[in-house]
């Protein structure tokens, strides 16, 4: 039986890189007793993977990680099992039960959502008009850009993958394309923005905070086509 | 949250911030303000090698259990935050509360191997303490060096305020107690280390004067105040299953040496290796229960959800109900995606099997440590494994599917000769013929695989080469060219390969393991001048060293090449390591006739350590 877990990245564990984040979820599985199926082989692996990997010093509120269990596995008890079980930082928000056909949550990933606002120090004068900009700018139709790569560099519309930018006091939240198609970061999302001023951006001018990770809703048009994979998940039930 | 002790901006700078910032499962939570003792527990090198060492997690657990005591950890800042620390003044920190180390009222500091000796210093100096115990405060930490080095704490005495030697769990209630009381009773600093003092197995180094010869040996080593004992016993948990393990280990969160579950089965050795300063200091050899093993090892996978267990000892060989231990880790994890890791065990038909069950053949290798290249010199080191052992083993191995095998070697023993070393080329050669002798050419995969490394040898205490002369750096790197070149002469030399050591951190580390007190001031010397994380040879700079001898006036050679009288007065002999001077002695005259001793169990070779009363001298005599 398949099963999405949403969880939570506060606190220090946003210095938990994500490849030690795929081992800790592996310990939590034995720790909290969690029946979760295996690989075959002569040194099987559990099966189990996760959405979007998350950049280090970036907080979030929801994470995703897909793992099978055994049939016999109560769900309801899940979640305190694992809670029970977590080290500083990390907590599972959600359970939820998956249809046997459904496609993996890393596939699916297409956009995330983000909040920003200024590290205490790091503000300018007048940080809501600095945000008021910021949201103006990404109101352009256009915006091209040249991106590294790891094969090199290309040019893109960033305004196409930037789905929804708005101010919000002193803080910014914006929905922007993620996942195997187009990946991009907050970090680019800015860097446009202070290009544009011929300014340099401070590496820790900003907290981070991922706030949720989105699938395309099957068929899904207009504005916002897509859904949290938790929610993307049930409606497959 | 805990509020962390370094910004965000210095933590997403360095590599690795993870090492800094504590919070991993299993940690210990106390509120700082509501305890009498405050222990900083402290491994000097980086977190990756600290987190993985049992003895810490062990100490970790014991203290905790008491209300009384929060005890914290500690590592060496890697090289990148060392240098931020340094630059903005900032006091090195616990990894629990995050609070200054010079806060504490403990810092404790284990000394697994000499070449860690700068990185104490780096503990010290960034704790904002100051390096010598003579010059600390009242309001400074007791320091309080213990493990395996302090076995001769000697050229690291002017640093520490006490020395704890032989096993942890016995006598630190004891002192954590003394030192209660005396904070109450508003004692001072020299008082609790006088109290300190009369506990068995507690050195206090200020309370004690050392004079030298001319020629720079020692003439004396007295007490100088009555609290202080003439000679100081180890000591050692003779019941091991009366004694705590651990049963809840913090698990990391980054990939660390030792990322697995660790079951200590035993402590001590039986074999009598006149190398070996381990089978020497932990005499005599003692087992922990086959229930209390298999109850651990439960309790310890579920508490850390490690995906791997494996066995500590010294000799898991000799350990008398392996076979009924691993049989039932197997039948009891191994369909759980538990890995079972063995070892190096005996080769012969059950360890082969059991690998068999555990391993993937293809990708494992066999080991065997022969340490000598010849019969003669494995019988001068003791080393009870004979050619006949490796090629029979290494056949039933071969047939067994495996084709790699790694031979570890010393170079530098006492009486070595030509012979002995280009046997290490000869051995090697021979486990290779026995592969293509043995397995026909149709059921071969590939060539076989014969990997010999050689370390360079160094005398330590308490062994019975402790009298032995060390070999300077260009015999070693000459002898290690000898076995090169004997390499290249072997017929199959395609199938074989030879690693060795470098010679420059080994004559260093001679010079520690058999220093006295005048070499604290050479470490200190190369401290000052950039000398940090010297076992790493990406940061060892042999100049800084050779510098500091200089300007301290003291030659190398003197504790490393410089043959010793029988008669000769050691830094260490003030120890009782339980260990007899006269059975050390007795050893050495026999490896220089090439006379073998029989291992404990076969015969007691009277080594003195029967007086604790306990472990492998009364097996079967209950």
């Amino acid at each position: 039986m398949k099963v999405r877990i949403k969880f939570s990245k506060q606190g220090i564990a946003k210095f938990i890189g994500h490849l030690d984040v795929m081992r800790y979820f592996q310990k939590v599985m034995r720790r909290a007793d969690i029946a979760i199926c295996y690989s075959g082989g002569f040194s099987p692996h559990q099966i189990m993977s996760f959405a979007a990997p998350l950049g280090v010093g970036i907080t979030s509120l929801g994470e995703y990680v897909d793992i099978e269990v055994e049939d016999s596995e109560p769900i309801a008890t899940m979640k305190e099992r694992m809670n029970q079980t977590m080290a500083e930082g990390f907590q599972v928000e959600s359970i939820t039960r998956l249809p046997d056909q459904a496609v993996n949550a890393m596939s699916l990933v297409a956009a995330a959502r983000y909040h920003l606002t200024f590290r205490p120090g790091y503000e300018p004068e007048d940080p809501k008009g600095w945000m008021k900009e910021l949201e103006e700018f990404y109101g352009q139709k256009e915006i091209r850009i040249t991106k590294k790569t790891k094969k090199g560099q290309k040019e893109l519309d960033l305004a196409s993958l930037v789905y929804e930018l708005s101010a919000q006091g002193e803080g910014v939240t914006m929905v922007i394309s993620t996942g195997s198609e187009e990946n991009i970061k907050p970090d680019l999302v800015l860097d446009a923005f202070y290009q544009s001023k011929g300014m340099e951006r401070d590496p820790f001018a900003f907290l981070i905070q991922r706030e949720e990770v989105y699938g395309r809703i099957p068929g899904g048009e207009g504005p916002f086509p897509f859904l949290s994979l938790e929610k993307l998940g049930d409606c497959h039930e | 949250m805990r509020k962390l002790a370094l910004p965000d901006e210095i933590l997403l700078s360095i590599q690795q911030p993870a090492r800094y910032i504590g919070g991993e499962v299993n940690m210990c939570i106390k509120d700082p303000k509501s305890v009498p003792i405050r222990f900083a527990m402290c491994f000097p090198d980086v977190y990756d090698i600290g987190m993985s060492h049992l003895g810490i997690q062990i100490l970790y657990d014991m203290f905790n259990r008491r209300e009384d005591i929060y005890c914290e950890r500690v590592y060496s800042p890697w090289t990148d935050l060392d240098k931020i620390m340094r630059e903005r003044h900032i006091p090195l920190f616990a990894l629990e509360s995050q609070d200054p180390i010079r806060d504490f009222d403990f810092l404790g500091i284990t000394l697994q191997y000499e070449m860690s000796y700068t990185n104490v210093l780096q503990i010290l100096d960034l704790s904002q303490i100051p390096l010598h115990a003579a010059d600390r405060g009242e309001d400074m930490p007791i320091v309080i060096g213990g493990g395996p080095c302090a076995y001769n704490p000697e050229p690291l005495a002017e640093f520490f305020d006490l020395f704890y030697i032989g096993e942890g769990e016995t006598v630190y209630d004891e002192l954590m107690d003394r030192y209660k009381e005396n904070k109450k009773a508003n004692g001072t600093r020299i008082q609790f280390l006088e109290q300190a003092a009369q506990i068995p197995g507690i050195y206090v180094p200020a309370f004690y004067d050392v004079s030298y010869h001319e020629d720079g040996t020692i003439q004396s080593f007295t007490p100088n105040r009555p609290c202080a004992k003439e000679r100081i016993t180890k000591e050692l948990v003779m019941d091991l299953d009366q004694v705590n393990y651990i049963d809840k280990p913090l698990v990391p969160f980054i990939k660390v040496t030792q990322d697995r579950v660790v079951l200590e089965i035993m402590r001590g050795c039986i074999r009598g290796c006149r190398f070996c300063q381990a089978g020497n200091i932990y005499r005599p050899m003692r087992e922990r229960g086959l229930d209390y093993l298999k109850d651990h090892a439960a309790k310890l996978l579920k508490s850390t959800g490690h995906e791997e267990i494996s066995l500590s000892s010294l000799s898991s060989s000799d350990y008398t109900k392996l076979e009924e231990l691993i049989t039932f880790l197997i039948e009891e994890f191994k369909g759980k995606g538990v890995n079972i890791s063995l070892p190096s065990l005996r080769i012969d038909a059950f360890s082969l099997d059991v690998m068999n069950k555990v391993q993937d053949v293809k990708k494992s290798s066999l080991t065997f440590a022969p340490e000598a290249g010849s019969q003669r010199l494995r019988d001068v080191i003791n080393k009870g494994l004979t050619e006949e052992d490796i090629l029979t083993g290494a056949a039933s191995a071969f047939h067994g599917g495996w084709n790699r095998v790694k031979l570890y070697f010393m170079l530098g023993l006492p009486t070595e000769t030509r012979e002995d070393i280009e046997g290490i080329a000869l051995l090697s050669e021979k486990v290779a013929e026995t592969y293509y002798d043995e397995i026909p050419k149709e059921q071969r995969r590939g060539k076989v695989q014969v990997v010999a490394s050689s370390s360079f040898f160094v005398p330590k205490p308490f062994t019975p080469f402790q009298w032995a002369r060390m070999n300077t750096k260009e015999e070693f790197i000459e002898k290690a060219n000898i076995v090169r070149q004997k390499f290249r002469e072997m017929l199959n030399n395609k199938s074989l390969k030879y690693n060795w050591h470098e010679a420059e951190l080994t004559v260093l580390e001679g010079v520690m393991a058999r220093g006295d007190r005048r070499v604290g001031a050479v470490i200190e010397a190369a401290y000052e001048n950039g000398a940090i994380f010297d076992s790493w040879s990406e940061y060892f700079q042999e100049s800084i060293w050779m510098e500091a001898f200089q300007r301290c006036g003291l030659s190398l050679d003197f504790y490393t090449t410089r043959e010793r009288s029988l008669e000769e007065i050691f830094p260490w002999d003030f120890i009782d390591a339980g260990v007899s001077k006269e059975f050390l002695k007795r050893e050495w005259q026999k490896a220089m006739k090439e006379e073998v001793t029989p291992n404990c169990r076969s015969r007691c070779a009277g080594c003195g350590a029967l007086k604790f009363e306990g472990g492998v001298c009364f097996e079967g005599k209950n």
